[in-house]
C-alpha cells in the first residue's frame, strides 16, 4: 500500500504495550489523568482520521457523536435521568446499575453500534454535499446537536446536566479502568483503521479522496463507501464519549458537544499526518500532554485558549501535511536520490 | 439503420447551459462491434455529449438507450456496471495510488468485497495481463503520479478495461501524446476492436479517424451535421464548411 | 394575527442584521473559496470595541461604525495576508476553515482576558425606546440597526456593481482563471475582499451590541447561524445570503412567538436540512463542478 505504511505487528505491539505499561510505571493520579485524556484524543483522532483522513471529507461535526455516546451512557446508568420521569425518581432506578463498576465498559460496544446506526441517516444528508460545503454542513451539525443537548431536557436534563454513579474502584488506582477502557477504544480504532487501510474499502476511499468523479466512472459506489466509513468512525467516537462521561461522572451540554473537543480531535491528525495509521496517535501523544500541562499551569484560563489557538495555527501553516507524510517524502527523496530513471518522461504534456 | 444492433443510442438529446445550447436535438447510434468516431470543431459539444451519454450530466430533454434499455436516471456507477465506460480528455488517474491499485479500483465489486484485501490475486493477474499489453507492466508498483502524460493516458485506457466493458468512450485518446505513443494507442484500439469491443472515439487526428473508424459522426454547434462512413463524410460540404469556417 | 405580524416585523429587522454579517462571509467565499469562521468573532470583537468607545468616550455606536469599519478592514486584510494566503494544496479551502476557527478561538480568548466573560450590552439612551404604529411596536435600536444594515448593504451592492474594483471582484467570483488572464490581480482582490468581509462584521458588531447582550463566547451562536445562512443562500451568492438571512430572522421570530423560543434556532436548522435534501447547492449556489 502506498498511502498507509505497513502496520508492522511488532511496532504495533510495542506502542500499545508501552501505553499499557504507563499507568503501572507512573501511578501518580495527575499523570494517569493526563494519560486518560491523551488516549481519549488519540482515539478520537484515529476515529476522525479513519473517515476524514482516508476519504478527504473534512467532517467538523464528529463531536456530536461524542456527545450522543456520552448521553447514552449517562442515561443508561444515571439514577437521576429525566427519561424515567419524576414519578419514579424517589425509587432511584436506573435502566441499569453500574454493578461492580465495570458494567458500563461492557455496554460500550453496544453504544458504539447504536450510534453508528444512528449516524447513517445523518451522514446520508450531510454527504449529499462535498468538499467545503460538507465541512460547513457538518460544522452546522455540531451546533444543532449542542442546541439539542441544551433543549432536549427530557433526555439531557438541559443545562443542569446529568450525573453518572461513581464506581468504587480502589482509590490509589482509580483512573486505571478508565485508562484501559480508552486504550481499548483506541486499539479498536487502530485495528479498524489498519484493516480498512489494506482492504478494498480503503482502496475505494483513497480513490474517492483523489478523484471522486473518476471513481464513480469506474463503478465505485461512492455514497455507500463513504457512509459505511462515516458510521464506523461515528460509532468509535461515541464509545470514547461514553468512557468520558463515566470518567467525569457529570456531563453538561457545553462540554459534551464542545467545539474545543472537535478541534482537539482534528489537530493531532493534521500534526501527525492525515490518512496515515499512526499519525493521529503520534499527534495526540505530542499535543495532549502539552495541552493538559498548559491547562494545568495556566489554570484553564483564557490565556490557555489563546495559546491553544496559536499552536493550532502554527501547525496548520508550518506543517500542513503532518509529520509522518513529511518523513515519508524525505525517505522517498533519499531513495530516489540521483537516480531519476525509473520513469522516463517520454513526451511533453499537452499545453 | 438496424436498431437491433445498436449498442448505444441517443434520441434528440438537448443540453443548455444558461443561454447557450451545448447539444441540440442530437440523435445517434453506435452499432455493436463498431468503432465510431465523433468529430467536430472545438466547442461543438463533443465533451458535453460524452457527459450526457455516460451519466455525468443530465440532459434537458431527449433519451439515451444502452443495450436496448432506456437509461432513465443517468448515473456513471450504474452505467459502468452495465458495461459502458469512458476515459477523460485530460487523463484522470489516481496519482497517489500505484498502478496496480489504480487498476484494482476499476474491478466490479459486490458489497461484501469491502472486507477483502485491497488487491486480490485475481485482480493482480488481470491487471498484469492488461498492463503487459499496454507496456506498463514493469511500473506496476509505481505511483501513478510519477508516470509521464502519455503513460497516464495508457493507464487510464487500461483501467477501464479491467471490468471487461462492452462499450468504451474514448475522449481524445491521442491528444498531446507523441507519435510513437499515438501508434501504440491505435494498435491497442485495433486489437481490442478485433476482440469485439465497441468504441466511440472523440478525436482530432483526422488521418487516424479516417483509417480507424467504421463510421463518423460530425457535430457542429451542438448539432449533428453528418453521419456516415469516413469516405462519405470527408466529402460532405457541410463538414468542410464547419471545419473551414463560414 | 397580531402577534404573528409583530413577530414577522421583528424577524425582518433581525434578518437585516444577519444579512449584513452573512454578505461579507459569502463574498469572501465567492472570491477565494475560503470560509472565515472568525466572522462571528469579528462581529463580537467589534461589539466590544464599540461598547468601549461608548463607555469611555461616549461615542454613539452608529458613529463608531465609521471608525470601526476602516480599522477592521485593515485587520481583515492583515488576516488574509498572514493566515490565509499561505495555505495551499488541494485541501486549502478546508484548511482555511480550521485556521480561521483557531483565529476565532484566539479572539475569544483575548476578549475573555480583556473584558471577562460576563454578559455586556451597549446601553444607549434609545436602547429601550420604541415607536408604536397602529397596534404594532417598533423597537428604536432595531429599526436604526436595520436601516444602517440596509444602507451598508446598498453601499456594498454599489461597490460591486458600479466600480472597477467591484467588477474585478465579480470577475474573480465567476471565473478565477479567466479573471487572471484578463489581468485582474487576484491576490489583491482576495486581500481587499477579506477586508471588506471584516468591515461588514465591524458594522454589524456595533449594531449587534445595541440590540443584543453578548459575551466572548457569543461568536459560536453567530457563526452557526451565519454558516446556515450562506449554505442555504448558496455559497458565494450575496443575494442568496440576504434572502436566507431574512428567512432565518422571520422563522426564528415566528417560531419563538407562536411555539417556543427554545426551538427557534432549531427551526432554521431544520429548514436548512430539508433544503439540502432537495437542493444540495442551496437557493442560488452553483452545483459543485463535477468535471
Amino acid at each position: 500500500m502506498t498511502a498507509i505504511r505497513p502496520f508492522g505487528l511488532v511496532r504495533g505491539l510495542v506502542i500499545v504495550g508501552a501505553l499499557a505499561a504507563f499507568p503501572f510505571v507512573f501511578n501518580e493520579h495527575w499523570l494517569v489523568n493526563i494519560g486518560v485524556f491523551t488516549l481519549m484524543y488519540a482515539a478520537l483522532a484515529t476515529a476522525w482520521n479513519m473517515f476524514a483522513g482516508y476519504s478527504g471529507y473534512i467532517s467538523l461535526g464528529h463531536v456530536a457523536f461524542f456527545g450522543i455516546g456520552a448521553y447514552t451512557v449517562a442515561n443508561t446508568f444515571s439514577v437521576s435521568s429525566p427519561l424515567r420521569g419524576s414519578a419514579y425518581s424517589f425509587t432511584s432506578h436506573a435502566f441499569m446499575s453500574i454493578g461492580s463498576g465495570y458494567r458500563p465498559f461492557y455496554v460500550l460496544p453496544l453504544v458504539g453500534l447504536a450510534v453508528a446506526l444512528l449516524s447513517v441517516p445523518i451522514g446520508w444528508v450531510a454527504l449529499r454535499t462535498r468538499a467545503i460545503t460538507f465541512a460547513i454542513v457538518t460544522l452546522t451539525l455540531l451546533f444543532v446537536f449542542q442546541n439539542l443537548a441544551f433543549n432536549l431536557r427530557g433526555v439531557t436534563n438541559g443545562s443542569s446536566g446529568l450525573s453518572v454513579p461513581t464506581p468504587n474502584f480502589p482509590v490509589e488506582t482509580y483512573e486505571r479502568p478508565f485508562y484501559f477502557a480508552m486504550l481499548g477504544v483506541l486499539v479498536l480504532g487502530l485495528l479498524l483503521s489498519w484493516h480498512i487501510g489494506r482492504n478494498k474499502l480503503g482502496l475505494m476511499l483513497f480513490a474517492i479522496r483523489e478523484d471522486e468523479e473518476k471513481a464513480r466512472g469506474l463503478g465505485v459506489r461512492t455514497t455507500g463507501v463513504k457512509l459505511v466509513t462515516f458510521a464506523l468512525s461515528a460509532g468509535l467516537t461515541a464509545m470514547a464519549g461514553g468512557v468520558w462521561a463515566y470518567y467525569l461522572t457529570y456531563i453538561y451540554p457545553q462540554f459534551a458537544v464542545d467545539p474545543l473537543v472537535m478541534i482537539g480531535s482534528v489537530v493531532p491528525v493534521f500534526l501527525g499526518g492525515r490518512g496515515t495509521l499512526w499519525g493521529p496517535v503520534l499527534g495526540a501523544l505530542i499535543l495532549v500532554p502539552a495541552q493538559q500541562y498548559m491547562a494545568y499551569r495556566l489554570g484553564a484560563s483564557e490565556l490557555y485558549l489563546v495559546g491553544y489557538a496559536a499552536v493550532f495555527v502554527v501547525i496548520l501553516l508550518v506543517l500542513p501535511r503532518g509529520i509522518l507524510p513529511s518523513l515519508g517524502d524525505a525517505y522517498e527523496r533519499w531513495r530516489y536520490r540521483g537516480a531519476r530513471v525509473t520513469v522516463q518522461p517520454e513526451e511533453v504534456p499537452a499545453a | 439503420m438496424t436498431a437491433a444492433a445498436a449498442l448505444l443510442e441517443s434520441d434528440a438529446l438537448t443540453k443548455r447551459f444558461g443561454g447557450v445550447t451545448a447539444v441540440e436535438e442530437c440523435s445517434l447510434a453506435v452499432q455493436s462491434g463498431s468503432i465510431t468516431a465523433l468529430i467536430g470543431p472545438n466547442g461543438s459539444g463533443k465533451t458535453t455529449l460524452f457527459n450526457l451519454l455516460t451519466g455525468y450530466d443530465f440532459a434537458d430533454s431527449g433519451a439515451v438507450r444502452f443495450d436496448g434499455r432506456a437509461v432513465r436516471r443517468p448515473n456513471p456507477i450504474a452505467l459502468y456496471r452495465a458495461g459502458l465506460t469512458r476515459t477523460f480528455q485530460q487523463a484522470r488517474i489516481f496519482p497517489q495510488l500505484s498502478l496496480i491499485e489504480n487498476m484494482t479500483v476499476a474491478v466490479h465489486q459486490p458489497w461484501r468485497a469491502i472486507v477483502y484485501p485491497a488487491v486480490r490475486r485475481a485482480d493482480r493477474e488481470r491487471a498484469h495481463e492488461l498492463l503487459e499489453e499496454f507496456g506498463l507492466a514493469r511500473l506496476v508498483e509505481e505511483r501513478a503520479g510519477r508516470l509521464s502524460y502519455g503513460q497516464k493516458k495508457l493507464l487510464e485506457f487500461a483501467t477501464v478495461l479491467m471490468s471487461k466493458p462492452r462499450l468504451v468512450l474514448l475522449d481524445e485518446p491521442t491528444a498531446g501524446v507523441n507519435p510513437v505513443m499515438v501508434e501504440k494507442i491505435e494498435e491497442r484500439i485495433r486489437a481490442l476492436h478485433a476482440r469485439g469491443l465497441t468504441l466511440l472515439v472523440v478525436e482530432h487526428n483526422m488521418p487516424l479517424v479516417m483509417g480507424l473508424c467504421d463510421r463518423v459522426i460530425v457535430l457542429d454547434h451542438g448539432r449533428k451535421i453528418a453521419d456516415g462512413p469516413p469516405a462519405e463524410v470527408q466529402h460532405d460540404p457541410a463538414v468542410l464548411d464547419a471545419y473551414l469556417g463560414t | 394575527m397580531q402577534t404573528f405580524v409583530q413577530a414577522v416585523i421583528l424577524g425582518v429587522l433581525t434578518g437585516g442584521l444577519y444579512a449584513l454579517m452573512a454578505s461579507g462571509l459569502t463574498l469572501v467565499f465567492g472570491i477565494m473559496r475560503v470560509i472565515n469562521v472568525a466572522q462571528g468573532a469579528f462581529v463580537i470583537l467589534a461589539a466590544y470595541l464599540s461598547y468601549s468607545l461608548f463607555g469611555h468616550l461616549g461615542l454613539d455606536p452608529f458613529l463608531s461604525i465609521l471608525l470601526l469599519m476602516p480599522a477592521m478592514f485593515v485587520a481583515g486584510v492583515l488576516t488574509q495576508l498572514v493566515f490565509v494566503r499561505s495555505l495551499r494544496g488541494e485541501h486549502a479551502s478546508e484548511m482555511s476553515l480550521l485556521v480561521t476557527w483557531a483565529l476565532a478561538l484566539g479572539i475569544e480568548g483575548l476578549l475573555s482576558i480583556g473584558y471577562k466573560t460576563t454578559v455586556r450590552a451597549t446601553n444607549t439612551g434609545y436602547a429601550n425606546k420604541s415607536w408604536t404604529l397602529g397596534s404594532y411596536r417598533f423597537s428604536e435600536p432595531r429599526v436604526y440597526g436595520f436601516a444602517a444594515s440596509v444602507v451598508i448593504l446598498l453601499g456594498l451592492y454599489s461597490l460591486l456593481r458600479f466600480t472597477r474594483f467591484g467588477r474585478s471582484i465579480r470577475a474573480v467570483v465567476q471565473n478565477p482563471t479567466s479573471a487572471r488572464l484578463l489581468g485582474v490581480n487576484e491576490r489583491l482582490v482576495s486581500a481587499l475582499g477579506f477586508g471588506i468581509g471584516a468591515a461588514t462584521a465591524a458594522a454589524a458588531g456595533a449594531l449587534y451590541g445595541i440590540v443584543y447582550p453578548f459575551n466572548p463566547g457569543s461568536h459560536y451562536d453567530l457563526i452557526s447561524r451565519l454558516l446556515s445562512i450562506i449554505v442555504l443562500g448558496g455559497l458565494g451568492s450575496v443575494g442568496g445570503a440576504v434572502l436566507a438571512a431574512m428567512l432565518l430572522g422571520v422563522t426564528e421570530s415566528v417560531v419563538a412567538v407562536e411555539y417556543s423560543p427554545t426551538w427557534a434556532s432549531m427551526s432554521f436548522f431544520a429548514i436548512l436540512i430539508l433544503v439540502l435534501l432537495v437542493r444540495p447547492q442551496g437557493f442560488f449556489g452553483l452545483r459543485e463542478r463535477v468535471l
